[in-house]
């Protein structure tokens, strides 16, 4: 437990020199922290979102409702916080499974190497293969009924561990020919403290930005399933949304424009935000690895 | 029960594959056998890159496990030591490497490896007893745990470094030491620094090394015995005066006749020789792996030759029969 | 004696960026620090010191190759051409460089090999490129120019077809020493080439490079830590140390009689084959280059070291017959600073 302490409290001084060193990660970090109060707000919603008919409907922005509301009566305010609420649930829910899954079997097979390393490559190789979107949609549209939020989110990391599990494998693999490592042998180092003490710091840079694209990369697939008609239609999330407005509502034929605006201009800053942290990162640790 | 040796390399081998699906086998070190007594000594495993030194410093290290053939190390198999004896292992032998920017993790403060081998080999606990410890062998290497505490690898020279590195060695108190081309990366005017250290350690602490270098000057200026290797096997072995003066072997006087030597400039030049060609190919030889540019090749070096004792120096060579 | 070579009070360095209490700062690596070398036809001249005493950056400056954070600060360069052609290396950009003086009157040649040849190119069409732009050979003429080159420098022709990576570090050397060699040029820079040699290919190298100045009668010079190979090639020699020169003159009388301190303690740690005697390395480390010390930059590790030497830093005077120093020991008056 102590370890797990050490890591969160490095991981905290990492945040906090990031945001103070680089201008991308600072501007990216303040709009996810936009994006977290609104997603925290909408604990505090006064309509029901998943209702049809609660406001008048296609109202444009106004002082009363400033995302105006949509053809399905619901005010777009409350709706989208919601819908930013469950979108980030589920891509957090996506990347701590995927990228720590990832990290762990990349870890396994780099150190352990021979037979655990090739089935563990097998598995791995077979998962890449398979086409992630493709396979997807089949899944979700077999268990529609059993979906939920975090459910899409584990779902999701299916298609997202095999490529952090390769890439930390092969850090593994090059990192342990350096002569450190023998050094750390030969001063009574065990296994673990060794991946610890001398591997941890090269890997755990890229397993933070891998974090934050996996971040991403589910954002952007549930987004895409939802728009096929794929994810939880009668919840809220920016995929939705986006899909009542263009398949069923027809929002820019008939002007109501802000029913679609609204998830679109938010899908694409939580993107750029994302984006903008994992760039910010990256950054930071290549200056620091060299 | 008493072992007449302290180290004992008995038909070493180890086959790297190579080509498609690694099948083609090529023998970095190819049946090397040598033995080490217990009265401390220099003894230098030279050659160019290339030849198998390292390969086998990491075998006799116990990181790299060989093909065929033993280790043993007061008496026990090193490969096959249960971890309390890996311990103890570790205690006896230690090392030191080429590059000290690589020695240390480059995002690791250094005296946290200091720390690690005092905790793990010696099994202190007390921070103050480790601290001790440590600032002792840091003073034995004209350093202190002051001038150390808290810094990166990067904020030391590489002379400096590589003190540190032979400090972290010399903490469990090893009786033999396995240094890789130690000064080969240091600057020359730090490296006779470095190597009167070894001399010192050898008679002051009792210390048995196994100086690997391609630097045939330095060699001579500290070994007691050398062996010189070539594409995996030893062709010549002895007291290094003697092998390094003497140049039974053909590739041993090709050795030394291309170094540069400037009080012999003018006919420096006269004495030609020939460079080796296409390494693999050598390698897999099945005669004398020297024999293709040899001056003085006959059928019969199409066999391997054994091992003929010329005075002190045993010699791989059918010149010699 | 008529020079190749002229540098005046070279001055040039790194100018780097780095992070220093979370502010990014710029800093200056002086690297060359006011180096005047004069050089003259038909000799071999080494150039010797330690990993950071500058030995590489000079030869970039004088070969007109600046990388991105290679900046020159001060001084001059003037090459000269075998008919007299005068060349303000310093002055010229690089487009007029690579046209009308790099291969044709002066030639570079790395520590790697891979430096220089393209690896998917093979041999006989490096040396096509060259004969296509200098002296407008036709494919097939050039490949013939080059066979019979090979040949008269000792090397097999069957590497003419062969990609770089098919040949050995030593036959890649040679070939790009021929390459070097190719269009006569009137000086040839060599950066450390046979530091990533074995010893039997080395001398090869070495020997190859000896008799080609015998043959060319051009002005060759020779950068290396080494100083066994100046032993052996180089006919007169500038030690260098922190980024100046400390000393010049021929290379029999630096291994007899080395004047200035650090040259001393440098031929006096060399271990030689046959002697037993006890060696004594210098204390200390070169000096950070960002901020050198005052004075003479060696007086921090120097055993004769004076009040003077940390007040003032000795300029490089004729103590006897073409014998250069930078030391105070050799100065009569010494200034009251």
């Amino acid at each position: 437990m102590a370890v797990a302490a050490r890591f969160m409290g490095r991981i905290g001084r990492l945040f906090v020199m990031l945001y103070r060193r680089n201008l991308k990660f600072r501007l990216g970090f303040t709009i996810i922290l936009i994006l977290l109060i609104l997603g925290f707000l909408s604990f505090f919603s006064p309509t029901n979102t998943r209702t049809w008919y609660v406001v008048p409907r296609d109202r444009p922005p106004s002082l009363e409702y400033p995302f105006g509301t949509s053809s399905m009566g619901r005010d777009l305010f409350w709706e989208l916080c919601a819908s930013i609420r469950n979108s980030l649930t589920i891509a957090f829910v996506t990347a701590m499974i995927a990228s720590h899954v990832g990290l762990f079997l990349g870890f396994m097979a780099g150190i352990r190497g021979g037979i655990i390393d090739r089935i563990l490559m097998f598995l791995t190789d077979t998962f890449i293969i398979i086409p992630g979107l493709p396979l997807l949609m089949v899944v979700t549209t077999v268990l529609k009924r059993y979906l939920t939020i975090p459910f899409l989110g584990m779902l999701i990391s299916i298609v997202s561990w095999p490529w952090p599990s390769r890439q930390v494998r092969s850090m593994v693999l090059s990192l342990r020919e350096r002569t450190f490592i023998h050094t750390a042998r030969l001063s009574g180092m065990s296994t673990s403290k060794v991946i610890l003490r001398e591997l941890m710091p090269y890997v755990l840079g890229w397993h933070l930005v891998n974090f934050t694209n996996t971040i991403l990369f589910s954002i952007g697939t549930e987004s895409g399933l939802a728009i096929l008609g794929l994810s939880i239609l009668d919840d809220n999330t920016l995929g939705v949304m986006i899909y009542w407005a263009l398949n069923w509502g027809y929002a820019l034929f008939r002007g109501i424009w802000w029913w679609l605006a609204t998830p679109v201009v938010t899908l694409v800053l939580t993107f750029v935000s994302f984006y903008l942290v994992s760039i910010g990162i990256n950054e930071y640790v290549h200056r620091l690895v060299r | 029960m008493s072992e007449q040796y302290m180290l004992r390399v008995i038909n070493l081998s180890k086959f790297f594959g190579y080509g498609f699906l690694g099948r083609i086998k090529f023998p970095a070190v190819d049946n090397v056998s040598f033995d080490m007594e217990y009265k401390p000594k220099i003894f230098t495993v030279a050659g160019e890159s290339g030849c198998g030194k390292s390969t086998l410093a990491r075998i006799i290290l116990g990181i790299l496990e060989p093909s065929e053939g033993t280790v043993v190390y007061k008496g026990r198999n090193i490969y096959s030591l249960k971890s309390e004896e890996r311990r103890w292992f570790h205690r006896e032998v230690q090392a030191i490497f080429q590059d000290p920017y690589d020695t240390f993790n480059p995002l690791r403060k250094v005296d946290a490896y200091l720390y690690e081998t005092a905790k793990n080999i010696l099994g202190l606990k007390n921070s103050k007893d480790i601290e001790e410890i440590v600032d002792t062998v840091l003073r034995k290497v004209g350093l202190s745990l002051e001038e150390v505490r808290g810094k990166y690898p990067s904020e030391f020279s590489g002379g400096q470094l590589q003190r540190v590195s032979i400090a972290r060695a010399l903490i469990p108190g090893p009786k033999l030491m396995v240094a890789d081309e130690p000064v080969s990366m240091i600057d020359a005017s730090m490296r006779m620094n470095i190597l009167n250290m070894f001399k010192e350690l050898k008679e002051g602490e009792d210390i048995s090394f196994i100086y690997i270098t391609h630097d045939l000057a330095t060699a001579y200026y500290i070994s007691d015995e050398i062996a010189i290797m070539y594409r995996g096997v030893i062709v010549e072995m002895g007291p290094a005066d003697e092998v390094l003066l003497k140049r039974y072997h053909p590739y041993t006087k090709a050795l030394i006749e291309s170094l540069p030597e400037p009080s012999r400039r003018d006919d420096w030049l006269t004495k030609r020789v020939k460079p080796p060609g296409m390494e693999v190919k050598e390698f897999i030889m099945p005669g004398c792996k020297y024999a293709d540019i040899c001056p003085y090749r006959e059928d019969i070096c199409e066999k391997r030759p054994i091992m003929f004792n010329v005075g002190n120096v045993k010699v791989s060579c059918w010149l010699y029969r | 004696m008529e020079p190749s070579l002229i540098t005046e009070n070279l001055k040039a360095g790194y100018k780097l960026s780095t992070m220093e209490f979370q502010k990014e700062v710029e800093i200056y690596v002086d690297a060359v620090s006011g180096v005047s070398l004069t050089l003259g036809r038909n000799e071999i001249f080494g150039i010797a010191g330690e990993s950071g005493c500058g030995k590489s950056t000079l030869i970039k400056v004088i070969y007109g190759y600046y990388e991105p954070s290679l900046i020159l600060r001060d001084g001059s360069v003037r090459l000269y051409g075998r008919k007299g052609e005068e060349f303000d290396i310093v002055k010229l950009d690089r487009i007029r460089l690579q046209r009308d003086v790099w291969w044709k009157h002066i030639s570079y040649i790395p520590q790697s090999s891979m430096n220089i040849l393209n690896p998917t190119m093979r041999i006989r069409d490096h040396f096509a490129e060259i004969l296509k732009i200098h002296r407008g050979m036709e494919k097939d003429e050039a490949y013939r120019e080059a066979g019979k080159y090979l040949e008269s420098m000792g090397l097999p022709i069957d590497a003419l077809s062969a990609f770089p990576h098919q040949l050995s570090g030593g036959m890649r050397q040679r070939v790009v020493i021929a390459l070097a060699l190719l269009l006569e040029p009137s000086l040839v820079l060599a950066d450390e080439p046979s530091s990533a040699l074995d010893v039997i290919n080395q001398k090869v190298v070495l020997t190859l490079l000896r008799e080609k100045q015998e043959e060319l009668k051009n002005t060759v010079v020779i950068v290396s830590h080494d100083m066994g190979v100046h032993g052996v090639l180089s006919d007169r020699m500038a030690i260098m140390y922190a980024g100046k020169i400390v000393e010049i003159c021929d290379t029999t009388e630096i291994f007899w009689k080395p004047l200035h301190p650090y040259t001393k303690a440098l031929i006096e740690s060399l271990p030689r084959l046959g002697d037993k005697s006890k060696r004594i390395g210098l204390g200390g480390a070169p000096p950070d280059l960002r901020n050198p010390p005052p004075g003479c930059r060696f007086h921090p590790r120097c055993p004769y070291v004076m009040p003077v030497c940390s007040k003032a830093d000795p300029p490089l005077r004729e103590v006897k017959n073409n014998r250069y120093a930078a030391c105070w020991l050799y100065s009569e008056t010494v200034e009251a600073i």
